[in-house]
């Protein structure tokens, strides 16, 4: 695939043909082993999805080699299929959002400690990322739980209990949990080259505190904030962990269909499955694009 | 990772004159900061709390035992699960840390037809969701495994090899960009020197570059152990029947029943992964 190589350092000299061929050879020895995998092992997996979702689900989990469109009918007409996406970007949009109001303070703070304790505080909101996804869901089951945590303090303090887990409220918890270190980090990143001095700059022009932030500071942020946004809005669309165990059955969401529709329906559809999983790669990315596309035009 | 880019002078001082005017404005984020700090760790220290209590339910706080621990090292099913996720761990390091390396210098170094095109197959599997990738790989597997049966009449099955195979495809890339950024912060007039001083490009690779960007390579290399150890979703869709795996387990038991003894295993998880990030800040503070 490589035809043209020469090394960034050197100009290509054309009458050393042996060194380009060598140069070739050295390119395509670098090159090979990651570009098989990721063809063979992502490229290929993804084709085989677009593949399987025309085809005709088998009564026995089988896939039957007779082209249809109605795996694609069914995902666009069935309320199962139609709530779920919409259900599961709303999660996001709220998760993502809940994410954004939290975090830009925090950073805000951290961005404006001494650089010892910024370094600190920063690595402490990076902890919590770094441990196991379940552990940390797990965590916010036995706080939640009916006898959990909260509901023993509320007891002891002579409260009913409250039922908190299993329900839709849980799972935001769990995911914004999650996911918050992922918003704090590029908002944080986009803070700490904002330069300070221009909100000073736009009070002395007789702009108001609030003026000025939204006017000045947030346009200036809006890169890290952007960032942010769509690290959150991906894994959280897509999470069938959390909402399994924090939303018990009750909250369905993409993945959780996903997840039932290739290992545990009986039987298994993965024409239909497959069809669901590139609707929602395909629906992200639109979101997304937008998402880009509305902040940049804000930026200006 | 954390590096504090501290800007100008001038920015502090103005800083300062604005926080003196609007006291209570920093109060305010001070105080939010605070609870953000409360709602990150809380459900860490309930976690760990609760791994001692002598309460079976794990809902109240009736004594202290190491109990549970111990009854780790009696559920075999577990220990194998941590062996296999150890081993699926280690062997996709290796192999996805030499394949990234590679493909970091091949991007890095040269400028070829279609570069743009490998970049774009190298960011996919980061932003994808992983969901989306699980079930490909899974339905990748089943039909390939498929066509071999129809040829060969071999019948393969899934196992610790799809695991591993599926990590390396998800890790190749972060390894990648990791890597990446140590060459940019490279001085090739080093590697030049070298062969102007009569070295071939292997000893020029061997005794300069590699040196040089090695604590990249273990970074990049902790990396992808850390995702590989964490990871649920994709060992979930591409492991086989009866081969679990650390975090498998643990969703399994959570879903059967909430004893102290998960979360004495999820302490011990807990463990593992902040001392492999105190290995990564260690290694990164080296490279200063």
């Amino acid at each position: 695939m490589a035809t043209e190589s020469a090394p960034l350092g050197q100009a290509p000299n054309s009458s050393l043909d042996t060194l380009a061929r060598r140069e070739r050879g050295r390119l395509f020895g670098l090159l090979f082993p990651g570009l098989f995998w990721l063809i063979v092992f992502f490229a290929l997996p993804l084709v085989v999805i677009l593949l399987y979702s025309f085809l005709t689900p088998g009564p026995t989990g089988n896939v039957i080699w007779k082209f249809t469109l109605d795996n694609y009918i069914t995902l666009f007409t069935k309320d199962l299929y139609v709530n779920a996406y919409v259900r599961s970007l709303w999660i996001g949009l709220v998760t993502t959002v809940v994410c954004l109001l939290i975090a830009y303070p925090l950073a805000l703070y951290i961005v404006q400690r001494s650089p010892r304790w910024r370094n600190l505080l920063l690595f402490l909101v990076l902890i919590p990322f770094w441990t196991n996804f379940l552990v940390r869901t797990y965590a916010w089951m036995i706080i939640l739980a009916n006898n959990g945590v909260i509901n023993s303090l509320l007891q002891a303090v002579g409260l009913p209990r409250q039922t908190l887990l299993n329900t839709t409220g849980a799972v935001l918890v769990g995911l914004i949990y999650g996911e918050l270190p992922f918003m704090v980090l590029p908002i944080y990143a986009s803070i700490d080259r904002f330069d300070f001095t221009l909100l000073e700059a736009a009070s002395d022009l007789g702009a108001s505190r609030a003026r000025a932030f939204l006017r000045v500071m947030l346009p200036l942020t809006m890169p890290g904030v952007a960032a942010g946004s769509v690290l959150v809005f991906i894994p959280t669309v897509g999470q069938f962990v959390v909402s399994d165990l924090l939303g018990g059955a009750k909250v369905d969401m993409l993945g959780n269909l996903l997840q039932r529709l290739f290992t545990r329906s009986n039987p298994p559809n993965w024409p239909l499955g497959s069809a669901m999983a590139l609707v929602f790669m395909l629906v992200l990315t639109v979101a997304i694009i937008f998402y880009f596309r509305t902040t940049t035009e804000e930026d200006r | 990772m954390i590096e504090a880019t501290s800007q100008s002078q001038a920015r502090t001082a103005t800083a300062a004159r604005a926080e003196r005017r609007t006291n209570w404005r920093t109060l305010l984020l001070a105080l939010h900061s605070t609870l953000m700090y409360i709602f990150l760790y809380a459900p860490i220290v309930v976690l760990v709390l609760f791994s001692f209590t002598t309460d079976s339910f794990g809902a109240r706080l009736t004594g202290f035992t190491f109990s549970w621990y111990g009854r780790l090292l009696q559920d075999q099913r577990l220990i194998g699960a941590a062996w296999n996720t150890l081993e699926v761990a280690l062997v996709s390091t290796v192999l996805s840390t030499i394949i990234g390396t590679l493909m970091a210098l091949a991007m890095e170094r040269y400028r070829f037809r279609g570069r743009t095109s490998v970049d774009a197959l190298l960011y996919l599997p980061i932003v994808i969701p992983e969901i989306v990738m699980a079930l490909a790989l899974l339905a990748f597997f089943a039909f390939s495994f498929g066509i071999i049966e129809n040829i060969t009449g071999r019948q393969l099955k899934m196992s610790l090899t799809t695991v591993i195979i599926s990590h390396i495809a998800f890790s190749i890339s972060f390894v990648v960009v990791v890597v990446r950024a140590s060459l940019k912060g490279f001085d090739q007039r080093l590697e030049e020197a070298a062969q102007d001083l009569g070295a071939n490009a292997w000893q020029t690779f061997w005794r300069v570059t590699f040196p040089l960007i090695l604590p990249g390579i273990i970074g990049g290399a902790l990396l992808a152990f850390t995702i590989s150890l964490d990871d649920f979703i994709i060992s979930f869709f591409t492991t086989g029947p009866g081969t679990s795996l650390l975090p498998i387990e643990v969703y399994s038991q959570v879903k059967r029943a909430v004893t102290p003894k998960i979360n004495a295993i999820s302490t011990l998880m807990l463990l593992i992964s902040m001392t492999l990030v105190g290995l990564s800040q260690f290694v990164q503070r080296q490279r200063r």
